[in-house]
């Protein structure tokens, strides 16, 4: 007997939208269950006084220092890396066998697991480089995993930048250098920015990397050189020793409230960003 | 003196856009530089097959280790990628416009909660219920699976959204004149046409689970043996160099530089496949 397409349509409609609704509610779920248990701990005093014995008591502050220092420093890197190689296969080159090989290893490093950005950034920046276990060791590994979005996305804001106002550009008689600085990229910016927050979102949630570059001193750093802990990190070990669950979700919950505000700006931005271009 | 300055400027261009792939190699360079003379000295048979792994006596058999990271993606990519294909085409297909165009973001947003975030739901909520109601310790390849499969559906329902958006509108026209339903017109004609992308998708998911550490360390038990049944614990390839890489020095440090090797080159080879597909997606629709 067949059965009617009507039916199968329904049926496969109906399965469809309850896996949709399945995803959607488990990953809203995972955030409300967080926040539900974690806000009531986070207050001033918790975000801004030195955590005691361990972490079993006492507030984040050393870990919050960390999570605002590690990424702008690995963000400081990697922009003029990812903006000066975007700007190069856009604005300098055809595609070449150069330009291919450059994407390729884009390509490559953007699959890499943080664990092996890890293990790299021990053995070369703390071991051989002897910058031990420090902000600039896990700065440099975090700039190198974020290089690959950082390039992606600046390259696709500077190719939205109409050909037109290259144009008029040069026939006023500006070299390429100067269109690139004065035209395209302030043209190129909110895109550029979107591809930013995307790895300042990355490295704050990053731990693996982190773990093993920047170390896990609960210490403030003095220097670029002394050892940091995250508040990705501080989680990890607070959970996983099982020192304290409440202090353990009220780090989370800063952490996620910290990761969705700075993911929803980089769309917010790229959403503006696209409008104005398609107008 | 201006044309001057443009080489200059081109030249330095240059420089930087080859940061990427002089990382890449630097990478490749010191993980094998620990890792392939250690696996040489061992012998690559005994290295990838035997059971026993004792770091203290000498004895580094990652079997174990890879036999779970196999369990624990296959697993994770059961439960990912059959809710994680079905959401974008549901998504794409049945949704009205201005529906897909909150949901979207909603769901790429949620690719940011850290991995430690889901790994810590996984101990306190998903643990416990397996341990109730199936029994085992709770932490185990079984948990491993979920969490993963949870993780990974942002990057399926993202990437497979895009390849099935991509379908030119004119096959869908295409086969409802011919007097399909939707559905039919969907799973006929749409997702063999985005096949491709679809498979990519699902590949790089995969590349992501088998490289999870963290979540993983915290859900799958961590017992360096080979799991005989998804409610055991065990210990996945990642999940053996973050907990022993902080204490391990000499022969073991170079042998877990040596599961970073391994796990380095399947890596490699799951992006490349999925690379290749995506080209060939793009390759055969600008021809059109």
């Amino acid at each position: 007997m067949r059965i009617p397409p009507k039916y199968t349509q329904m049926a496969a409609v109906a399965l469809l939208g309850l896996a949709t609704a399945v995803t959607l509610v488990v990953l809203l779920f995972i955030i409300v269950f967080v926040l539900d248990k974690g806000l009531p701990v986070v207050s001033w005093r918790f975000l801004f006084t030195n955590p005691q014995n361990m972490g079993r008591a006492g507030g984040i502050f050393p870990t919050l220092v960390g999570t605002v220092l590690l990424p702008l420093l690995a963000i400081a890197i990697a922009m003029p890396l990812g903006v000066g190689t975007a700007v190069y296969l856009t604005e300098y080159t055809r595609e070449t066998q150069v330009t291919r090989v450059i994407r390729f290893g884009t390509d490559c490093l953007a699959g890499i697991p943080s664990i092996i950005f890890g293990l790299f950034g021990f053995i070369f920046f703390v071991v051989m480089l002897g910058f031990g276990w420090s902000l600039l060791s896990g700065g440099l590994t975090l700039a190198i995993m974020i290089l690959p979005t950082i390039i992606r996305t600046s390259e696709e804001a500077i190719r939205a930048v109409p050909t037109s106002y290259r144009e008029v550009s040069f026939s006023l008689g500006a070299t390429r250098w100067e269109t690139v600085i004065k035209v395209v990229l302030p043209n190129a910016l909110p895109g550029i920015v979107t591809g930013v927050m995307l790895g300042i979102g990355r490295s704050i949630s990053e731990t693996a990397a982190v773990i093993f570059t920047a170390g896990s001193s609960l210490r403030l750093p003095h220097s670029a050189f002394d050892s940091v802990r995250t508040m990705a990190v501080h989680f990890y070990i607070l959970a996983r020793e099982g020192l304290s669950n409440e202090n353990a979700y009220g780090t989370a919950a800063v952490l996620i409230v910290a990761v969705l505000m700075i993911n929803l700006t980089a769309y917010w931005l790229m959403h503006r960003f696209i409008e104005r271009r398609t107008k | 003196m201006k044309f001057d300055r443009e080489t200059n400027v081109q030249r330095l261009l240059l420089v930087i856009a080859l940061s990427a792939i002089t990382s890449l190699l630097l990478i490749a360079v010191f993980i094998f530089k620990e890792g392939v003379p250690f696996i040489l000295q061992v012998g690559l048979r005994n290295f990838l097959l035997s059971s026993d792994w004792r770091p203290h006596a000498g004895k580094f058999g990652i079997y174990p280790m890879i036999v779970a990271s196999l369990w624990v993606t296959f697993g994770a990519m059961l439960i990912g990628a059959p809710l994680g294909v079905a959401g974008a085409i549901f998504l794409n297909e049945f949704v009205p416009r201005t529906v897909m165009r909150v949901i979207k973001p909603t769901i790429e947003l949620l690719a940011g909660i850290p991995s430690v975030v889901f790994g810590f739901i996984g101990v306190v909520v998903l643990a416990p219920l397996i341990r109730a109601h199936l029994g085992g310790p709770g932490l185990s390849v079984l948990a491993a699976a979920i969490v993963l499969g949870i993780m990974v559906l942002p990057t399926i329902i993202s990437i497979s959204t895009d390849a099935i958006a991509a379908v030119p509108q004119t096959y869908r026209e295409g086969a409802l004149a011919l007097g399909a339903t939707r559905w039919q017109a969907v799973h006929m004609v749409v997702v063999k046409a985005a096949r491709s992308g679809i498979v990519a998708s699902i590949i790089l998911a995969m590349g992501r689970a088998v490289g999870e550490t963290m979540a993983v360390i915290m859900v799958a038990g961590n017992a360096a043996k080979v799991p005989h049944s998804p409610l055991d614990s065990a210990q996945t390839l990642t999940a053996t160099i973050a907990l022993e890489m902080a204490s391990a020095t000499g022969m073991h440090r170079q042998a877990l530089f040596a599961t970073g090797v391994v796990l380095f080159v399947v890596i490699m080879v799951l992006n490349s496949i999925a690379t290749v597909a995506v080209r060939r997606r793009i390759g055969k629709n600008s021809k059109r």
